[in-house]
C-alpha cells in the first residue's frame, strides 16, 4: 500500500510539473519572437523526432546564421492537430511554419491570406524545384499554386493481403475486379472474411470509394470536385462506385460487424494478422503498424499489391490514391521569411531523407530510390516508391482535398452508405448538396 | 453586542470575487458565443455578420430536430436505467449487511475513472472480432444507443448510488420499527416509507442526471462518433462537429446557445415539477 501511494504521489507531482512546464512554455511562446526565433508546428507523433533532429541541425547550420534566425519546434500531440492549428492561426501566436495535409486542409488559410504562395519560390530554386517527386508536389497544390514542401513519408493506399491464407486457398493478388470477386467467393466458402475494414473510423471506408471512382471513371472525376464543382459528384462513376460498395457489403465482403471495428485501436490490423480476414485496403502505414504489433506476420506473411482494375473502367491500375505526404507551409506574417525558406530547403537533403527512411518512411524526394536499401524493409519501400513515382495520377484523400466543412458531412454520407442507411442514389444526391 | 445583529448576513461585497469569477468565466463566454451565433466565422480573421442565417439553418435544416430527438431519448432511457439501479443499490448500501462497506467501495470505482478511459475500455470490449460482445453492436442504431446508455450508466450509477445511500441513511429508524409492529412486509416498507422519504434525494439526483445527459460528450465522441450515420449525434456532439471539424463556429455557437437555454429551462422545470424548490420537508407531520 505504501509503494502504491508513493507511486501515486510521484505520478501526481510529475503531472503537475509537466502541466506547469507546459504553461510556462506557452507563456514564453508569445514573447519569444523578438530574438528572431521562428515557431514551427508539427503533428506530434512518433515520426516528429525526425523533424526535431532537422530543426536542431538547422539551428546550428550556416544557413541559420546567414539569415539571422533559428527555429523552435512545437509538437502538437494527438488527433486534434487541425483544430489546434486553426485556433493558433486565428490568434496573435500563430506559428511561422506549420505541418499540414495540403489541398482542402489549407484552403481556409489561403482564403484568409495567411499562407505563402511558394509556386515561384519552388520554380526559381533548384534545390526545391528538382528535389521532390512532381506528382507529390502537385497533389498538395490548390488551383495549380503550390503552398507546401513535402516533409514526411509518402502514404499511398495499398491492398495488403495475408500470403499464408492466399497460399492455403490457391489465391492470387487480384489484378482485375473479377479476380477480386472470385477470391471473395472462395474465401467466404472457407469461412474467412475477404476484407478487414475499420468501419468505425469511417475514413477506411472512404478509401474504397476513392479507388473505385478512380478505377471506374479515372482521376478527372474527383479532380472536378476538388477544384470546387460539387456537380462533379453527379458523374456516373460515383453512382457506379456506390453501387459496387453496396454489392460488396451485401455480399459480406467486409464481414458482418465491420462498423464496430476500428483501425485506430488495432481491430482491423489484428483481423488481418490473425487470419480472420484475408485482405486489407489501407494506407502504407499499415506496414509499420503490423511491424509494431505483429512483427513475425509483417516480415513473413504480409503481401501487398495495387488496387485492381475495374472492367470497362477508365482508370489506370497505376493511379494512386492516399496522402502523398505531409507538407510544411509558411505563414505570410512570418517575421523572417529567409530563415523559414532556408529551413524548408533542408527537407530536400539526403541527410533528411535518410532519417525518414530509417524511421520506416519513404520520402518524396527525387533521389530517394538510391537510399531505400537502408530501409527496415527495402522490398516494401521500393514497391511504394516505384508506385508513387510511376503513378500517372495521385489523388489526395477526399477528406483532405475538400473543404473541412464539406468533409464532415461527406464522411457521414459514406458511413450511411456502408451501414445501409442510404442508397447509392441518395448518396450521390447528398454529395451534390455539399458546399 | 453589535455583532449579533448582523450575524449570518455578510456584506454583499464578500460575494464580489465569486461574482467576478462567474462573470468572467461563465457569463462573458456565453454572451460571446451568443454574439458569434449571428456571424460566419471559420476561426481565421474577423467574424463576418450573418444575421439570422445560422439560427435559420439550425431551425430548418432538420439536424437540430433529429439531434434533439436522440438527446431526449438518450436522456429519458439513461435516467430510467440509472435511477432504478442507483435507487436499489443505494438503499441496499445504506443497510447494515456484512461486507456492505467493501462492496460499496468496489461499486464506486467506475466513477473514479475518466470518461475517456471508460469509453476506450468499452470500445475494445465491443470489438466484433476480439471483444467480449459478439456482433455489430456499434454499427446498428439500437446497439449503439444501448451501448451509450450502458456505458454512461456503468460510469455514473455509482455516483447516484452514493446520493441515494446518503438519503436512505437519513430516514429515521422509528418509521421502520412502527411499520414492522403494524405488520408491514419488506416490500410494503420500501414502497410506503423508503420511496416517499427519498423524494428530495430523487429530485437532486434527477436534475444532475438530466443536466449531465445534456452535456454527455466524450463517450459519444469515442464510442460512436455520432454514428451509425447520424443516429447517435446528440446536441453536444453536433456542436463539436460543427465547431472543431467543420470550423463553422457561427453555427456551433447557435447550437451552444440553444443548449444553454434548453438546459436551463429544463432544470428549472424539473425543480418546479418535483417540488424540490419549495424544500418541503419529508418529516412533515412527524
Amino acid at each position: 500500500m505504501e509503494t502504491y501511494s508513493r507511486r501515486w504521489f510521484l505520478g501526481a507531482s510529475t503531472t503537475a510539473l509537466v502541466s506547469a512546464a507546459g504553461l510556462t512554455a506557452c507563456g514564453s511562446g508569445g514573447s519569444g519572437g523578438s530574438d528572431g526565433t521562428l515557431t514551427a508546428f508539427v503533428y506530434g507523433d512518433d515520426a516528429a523526432k525526425v523533424q526535431a533532429k532537422a530543426v536542431s541541425r538547422f539551428n546550428s547550420s550556416a544557413a541559420a546564421r546567414e539569415t539571422k534566425g533559428s527555429l523552435r519546434l512545437e509538437k502538437v500531440p494527438g488527433a486534434e492537430y487541425p483544430a489546434k492549428l486553426r485556433t493558433a492561426m486565428g490568434s496573435p501566436n500563430a506559428p511561422d511554419v506549420f505541418f499540414n495535409w495540403g489541398g482542402g486542409s489549407i484552403k481556409a488559410y489561403r482564403e484568409a491570406g495567411q499562407i505563402l504562395d511558394l509556386t515561384d519560390v519552388i520554380a526559381g530554386d533548384p534545390v526545391l524545384g528538382d528535389g521532390f517527386l512532381p506528382s507529390v508536389l502537385d497533389a498538395g497544390a490548390l488551383g495549380g499554386r503550390k503552398y507546401g514542401i513535402p516533409m514526411r513519408g509518402m502514404q499511398p493506399v495499398i491492398l495488403f493481403y495475408n500470403k499464408t491464407l492466399f497460399a492455403e486457398h490457391g489465391l492470387k493478388p487480384p489484378a482485375t475486379w473479377d479476380q477480386l470477386l472470385d477470391n471473395n467467393a472462395k474465401l467466404k466458402k472457407a469461412g474467412i472474411t475477404p476484407f478487414a475494414l475499420g468501419g468505425a473510423d469511417i475514413w477506411p471506408e472512404l478509401m474504397w470509394l476513392e479507388y473505385l471512382v478512380d478505377r471506374i471513371g479515372g482521376p478527372k472525376v474527383f479532380d472536378r470536385v476538388k477544384n470546387g464543382d460539387p456537380a462533379g459528384w453527379g458523374d456516373p462513376a460515383v453512382l457506379k462506385a456506390a453501387r459496387t460498395v453496396r454489392e460488396l457489403v451485401d455480399d459480406g465482403a467486409f464481414g458482418k460487424g465491420f462498423s464496430s471495428v476500428a483501425y485506430t485501436n488495432g481491430g482491423a490490423p489484428a483481423a488481418l494478422a490473425k487470419g480472420k480476414a484475408a485482405m486489407h485496403l489501407m494506407g502504407s502505414w499499415e506496414y509499420s503498424t503490423q511491424l509494431g504489433k505483429f512483427p513475425d506476420f509483417a516480415r513473413k506473411q504480409l503481401g501487398w499489391c495495387p488496387f485492381p482494375t475495374f472492367d470497362g473502367g477508365a482508370g489506370d491500375i497505376r493511379n494512386v490514391v492516399g496522402n502523398p505526404t505531409n507538407y510544411w507551409s509558411v505563414n505570410t506574417r512570418t517575421r523572417n521569411k529567409d530563415t523559414a525558406l532556408a529551413f524548408l530547403r533542408t527537407c530536400a537533403s539526403d541527410t533528411y531523407a535518410r532519417e525518414l527512411i530509417a524511421n520506416g518512411d519513404v520520402p518524396a524526394t527525387a533521389g530517394a530510390d538510391k537510399l531505400l536499401d537502408a530501409s527496415p524493409s527495402p522490398e516494401f519501400a521500393r514497391f511504394q516508391y516505384r508506385m508513387v513515382r510511376e503513378a500517372p495520377a495521385f489523388t489526395l484523400s477526399w477528406d483532405q482535398a475538400v473543404d473541412p466543412d464539406a468533409a464532415t458531412p461527406m464522411l457521414t454520407e459514406v458511413n450511411k452508405l456502408f451501414v445501409g442507411k442510404s442508397s447509392p442514389e441518395r448518396f450521390v444526391a447528398a454529395l451534390k448538396e455539399l458546399k | 453586542m453589535s455583532h449579533q445583529r448582523g450575524a449570518g448576513r455578510p456584506h454583499p461585497s464578500w460575494a464580489l470575487p465569486a461574482v467576478l469569477f462567474f462573470g468572467f468565466f461563465a457569463l462573458a463566454p456565453m454572451a460571446l458565443a451568443f454574439g458569434l451565433s449571428f456571424t460566419t466565422w471559420n476561426g481565421l480573421g474577423e467574424p463576418r455578420p450573418a444575421g439570422l442565417a445560422n439560427w435559420h439553418a439550425l431551425l430548418t435544416d432538420g439536424r437540430l430536430a433529429r439531434s434533439l430527438a436522440v438527446t431526449v431519448a438518450l436522456t429519458v432511457v439513461s435516467c430510467a436505467f440509472q435511477t432504478t439501479a442507483a435507487l436499489l443499490l443505494g438503499v441496499w448500501a445504506a443497510g447494515p449487511q456484512r461486507n456492505r462497506a467493501v462492496l460499496s467501495a468496489v461499486f464506486f470505482v467506475p466513477f473514479l475513472l475518466s470518461s475517456t478511459a471508460v469509453s476506450l475500455l468499452f470500445y475494445a470490449l465491443l470489438d466484433p472480432n476480439f471483444g467480449i460482445v459478439p456482433g455489430d453492436t456499434l454499427g446498428t442504431t439500437s446497439g449503439a444507443f444501448l451501448a451509450l446508455v450502458f456505458v454512461g450508466g456503468w460510469q455514473f450509477i455509482p455516483f447516484h448510488t452514493l446520493i441515494y445511500q446518503g438519503g436512505a441513511r437519513q430516514i429515521p429508524e422509528v418509521l421502520y420499527q412502527a411499520a414492522a409492529i403494524d405488520g408491514a412486509g419488506r416490500l410494503r416498507r420500501f414502497r410506503s416509507i423508503t420511496l416517499p422519504q427519498l423524494r428530495n434525494t430523487a429530485a437532486t439526483s434527477l436534475v444532475l442526471m438530466v443536466v449531465g445527459s445534456l452535456t454527455y460528450f466524450e463517450t459519444v465522441l469515442i464510442l460512436t462518433q455520432g454514428g451509425p450515420g447520424t443516429d447517435t449525434a446528440i446536441l453536444p456532439y453536433l456542436m463539436y462537429e460543427a465547431g472543431f471539424k467543420s470550423y463553422d463556429f457561427g453555427y456551433a455557437s447557435a447550437i451552444a446557445s440553444f443548449l444553454v437555454v434548453a438546459a436551463t429551462t429544463l432544470s428549472l422545470l424539473l425543480v418546479r415539477v418535483t417540488g424540490f424548490g419549495a424544500m418541503r420537508s419529508t418529516r412533515e407531520g412527524m
